[in-house]
């Protein structure tokens, strides 16, 4: 396959970037798309060019480092499916594949196809977790889970923080993201005792960072590599409603 | 400025095993440690490289502790630490099953399990506390599997008859380390720990025989900076990459273990190196790693190949006599579930036998089709839902409808820096932990074992050991402006000019493809003499092309990935070579090492415990020296020596 690449360059987090033009010949349909990209960087580096650079490490799907806008969708045409599982057999023969980064205002470009996700650790530090410090917990089985709330639980801890949900919203909105984590603590009884600071402090984290509003576009679903659902953020929405009205004091 | 050599200091092996009964040991030695004082543990530093589950974990606890934590880690946040990789499940000797688990039987089974090459002590320690992790886990919030009575779910797992392993879906890993990561994001919210991401460690320094910190440059201003401490721990996993091709995440690398050996740690079994059986084959030149499918799968799949040699036939219309379930028929009492390295040395002969399916002949049938007769679509669905899923997505085949493809792959690296009881090093205050360290998997680490270990030694082992070395040995305060932390960093600011200087050729990742190969043919799932004779002579060659023809591009006052990955490889170049020595040293089969000259009639790998129940730990002595090997003896006390039989 022969394809044609429009890729965002951008030399740091200052200097003004631009899409460049590359244009890359033997492209096997059984590659994923970064082993495409592996293979454009080979050729850049042998003409002595820098290499194009990009977030990635697991490749499996699941650490949630790399993320690419392609051709205006975050994670690529493939539902479901995180950029390093995308595989070129969806591309067709003579395709022109545009390459950007997240683009949002709290995750600013480091370089090329690098930005910075930081204020998502700092979305969890504000409250994303249950207080146990080593060697205080109670035997395991000794609160009981119902399965419904142990696997809705776990549906929304499938979250890999890839930051897909902000750069898919017209807002620039994290709500998909810290309603998750608010959910996965917040339905488990373990998580109960924390429940109303979680949910105050991670949102107003949000907010500080810089993230936008949700108006239930839904677009933050339509590309999650894992299908979180939007679900997840009504339930913050009351979640919040119920702590600032001084539930739990 | 001009650089003093370093001088290493002798080599000492003590393991510091504590004296006891076995199942009195650890409680003893803890009740032995001296404590340090919670009002002082706040003036005492640490550093902890590495973010995954043994150093999120750590660094975690011990900020709880009280202590002043730097943690630092190559990813741009700890929650990706490869650990987040792992699917299948996490070992506790629970007994929720009544079906005979115990503390001792975990201990039995991870040291026969490791082939007797682990030491007794550390094993039944890990089996102790493997309990705890569990309870530790489930407080934090960690959304295991559950019955509908509300009560954890188990399941049996690769090379276990009991079901003691506990499960989140395929994403166990990930559920775990969200875990410790939400445990370090409270601690770092509290001040207690400083958190680095997208920093690298790229020497150890070491002043008055003892480690007292790091030269790490900053990924993305490429400024190296040098960090001191009263202690300084590594939990920066495996080496599995030295192969290129294998299950790690890309960039996982040796770093820091390298050169903390090249500063004086012994690195103990590097030639132990587990090949995981059910992986996606390879389909190309191009394949940048390999993807791992649990092993759990083989608790309902069946594995087989054709009878015949080159039956080109579709799998599904190769009638069930005409099919050899070979681990069923070699095996007849653990079948499928045989470990890890019997079963992936089983797939290596039928390939070579000319059985093998797919496009290279380099891959075996994993095959759903009777279970989803027995339980039905939903059940499976249920129970492997995202790894079908995942498979489906790399081959474009159904695996409900057609078998799945499996080969064997690097996956885990037993070896690492040899560690004491207390999980320090030969360097007096550097501490190892998690898959880093060499300690407890012996040749072969069993199924559900890692994530286990992991946190054992990060949540509920370190923070003690760590304890008790400050309190002990009082460590003088020693910060950055010490002449030691000055010559690092010039060596590393050398090092990086001496990278970007190159100008080759070729890529760095077609002479790491070609280290990779090389250790695959001759270094991977079985060896010899001759071809670890052949590979010893080949890798200097393989690190001198790197140094006349690597092609480093870019500057190193920048984010530079190029140049981060030939930092890695340069690296890689160096432990291959000790790996294929420790390999050719070893003139035994044990576990993941198997050398062809030794086994059994029957195919099996041969121990000599007379002359090889010694863990190996090989000391630095200079580049282009030969390392020195020293000998910490095993001896089995309680798990009496015998020839592991799965059949």
């Amino acid at each position: 396959m022969k394809l044609t690449l429009h890729i965002w360059r951008q030399k740091n987090a200052e200097a003004r970037g631009s899409l460049v033009k590359y244009d890359l010949d033997g492209v096997n349909p059984d590659m994923s798309f970064l082993e495409m990209l592996d293979v454009l960087n080979w050729n850049l580096i042998d003409n002595g060019e820098e290499p194009v650079a990009f977030d990635h490490d697991c490749r499996e799907g699941i650490c949630g480092s790399c993320c690419m806008m392609i051709d205006g969708v975050a994670h690529g045409p493939q539902p479901a499916t995180a950029t390093c599982q995308l595989h070129m057999r969806h591309f067709k023969d003579g395709d022109t594949v545009c390459i950007e980064p997240w683009r949002s205002r709290a995750f600013p470009v480091i370089k090329d196809l690098v930005v910075d996700r930081s204020a998502f650790d700092r979305i969890v530090q504000a409250g994303g977790y249950i207080s146990v410090s080593t060697g205080s917990a109670p035997e395991a089985n000794a609160t009981l889970v119902p399965k419904q709330d142990a696997d809705l639980s776990m549906d929304a801890a499938a979250c890999i923080g890839c930051g897909a949900c902000v750069a898919a919203c017209p807002n620039g909105s994290a709500a998909l993201f810290t309603s998750a984590k608010i959910a996965h603590l917040g339905l488990l009884p373990q998580g109960q005792p924390e429940r109303e600071h979680r949910v105050l402090g991670m949102v107003a984290a949000m907010d500080a960072e810089g993230f936008g509003n949700c108006t239930m576009h839904r677009e933050c679903e339509a590309v999650c590599p894992k299908e979180i659902s939007t679900g997840f953020i009504a339930r913050m929405n009351r979640e919040y409603l119920r702590a600032s009205l001084g539930a739990g004091k | 400025m001009e650089l003093k050599p370093i001088e290493l200091e002798p080599i000492e092996l003590k393991a510091k095993v504590p004296a006891g009964p076995i199942e009195q040991k650890w409680d003893r030695h803890r009740f032995d440690m001296k404590l340090v004082n919670p009002a002082n543990k706040r003036k005492h530093n640490i550093i902890m490289v590495g973010s995954g589950l043994a150093g999120g974990s750590a660094a975690a606890s011990l900020a709880e502790l009280g202590y002043n934590v730097q943690c630092f880690c190559y990813q741009d946040s700890p929650r990706r630490a490869h650990s987040i990789a792992a699917q299948g499940g996490i070992n506790a000797a629970k007994n929720y099953r009544n079906d005979g688990d115990s503390i001792y039987r975990l201990f039995y089974d991870t040291v026969k399990g490791g082939d007797f090459r682990a030491r007794e002590a550390n094993v039944y320690r890990l089996a102790q506390v493997s309990v705890n992790i569990i309870d530790q886990c489930v407080a934090q919030g960690v959304p295991f599997a559950r019955e509908y009575s509300g009560l954890l779910d188990n399941r049996s797992f690769g090379g276990a008859q009991v079901s003691r392993t506990f499960y989140a879906r395929g994403q166990t890993g990930q559920q775990l380390l969200l875990g410790a990561y939400q445990a370090l994001a409270r601690q770092i919210d509290l001040g207690k720990v400083q958190m680095f991401p997208r920093t690298e460690m790229l020497d150890l320094v070491v002043v008055d025989g003892r480690a007292r910190g790091i030269v790490v440059r900053d990924l993305v201003t490429g400024k190296i900076k040098s960090y001191s401490a009263d202690a300084v721990v590594l939990g920066t996993g495996g080496y599995a990459n030295v192969f290129y091709l294998s299950t790690n995440a890309k960039n996982s690398n040796a770093t820091a273990i390298w050169r903390a050996y090249k500063r004086g740690a012994a690195f103990a079994n590097p030639c132990f190196t587990q090949i995981h059986p059910t992986c996606i084959p390879v389909s190309g030149d191009y394949q940048s790693k390999l993807t791992l499918m649990s092993e759990s799968l083989r608790n309902d799949g069946r594995i087989w190949v054709p009878l015949q040699k080159g039956d080109k036939r579709r799998p599904n219309d190769i009638p069930h006599p005409e099919r050899d379930y070979y681990l069923e028929r070699r095996y007849p009492s653990f079948g499928n579930l045989v470990p890890r390295d019997v079963a992936s040395r089983a797939a290596k002969e039928v390939c070579d036998e000319g059985r093998g399916v797919g496009e290279s002949g380099l891959g075996v049938y994993l095959d759903f089709a009777d279970a989803i007769k027995r339980l039905g679509e939903n059940q499976i669905r249920e129970k492997y839902g995202n790894l079908f899923e995942m498979y489906e997505r790399i081959t474009a085949e159904n695996p409900y409808q057609i078998p799945m493809r499996i080969y064997p792959a690097l996956h885990y690296t037993m070896g690492g820096l040899w560690v004491d009881y207390n999980l320090m090093s030969t360097i007096t205050g550097l501490f190892v932990i998690g898959e880093a360290n060499f300690s407890d998997h012996g040749a072969n680490r069993l199924g559900a074992s890692a994530l286990m270990q992991g946190l054992a030694d990060g949540y509920f082992i370190l923070p003690y050991t760590i304890g008790d070395y400050i309190a002990t040995e009082k460590p003088e305060k020693v910060g950055v402006d010490d002449p030691a932390f000055h010559q690092a960093e010039g060596r590393i600011a050398d090092l990086t000019k001496k990278l970007l200087a190159i100008r080759g050729k070729r890529t760095v990742d077609s002479i790491h493809q070609e280290l990779g190969k090389l250790l695959w043919d001759y270094c991977g799932m079985v060896r010899n003499e001759k071809g670890l004779k052949y590979a010893l002579g080949k890798v200097p060659e393989i690190r001198e092309e790197f140094w006349k023809n690597a092609n480093v591009v870019g500057a190193g006052d920048e984010l530079n990935q190029a140049l981060e990955k030939a930092g890695r490889v340069a690296d890689f170049l160096e432990l291959a070579e000790l790996m294929c020595l420790d390999a050719l040293d070893r003139n035994e089969s044990c576990g993941a090492h198997f050398r062809e000259e030794f086994e059994t009639p029957d195919g099996e790998a041969l121990r000599d415990d007379e002359n090889y129940c010694y863990v190996s730990a090989w000391e630095y002595k200079g580049d282009g020296e030969r390392p020195a090997m020293h000998k910490e003896p095993l001896s089995f006390e309680y798990v009496h020596l015998t020839q592991r039989s799965y059949k």
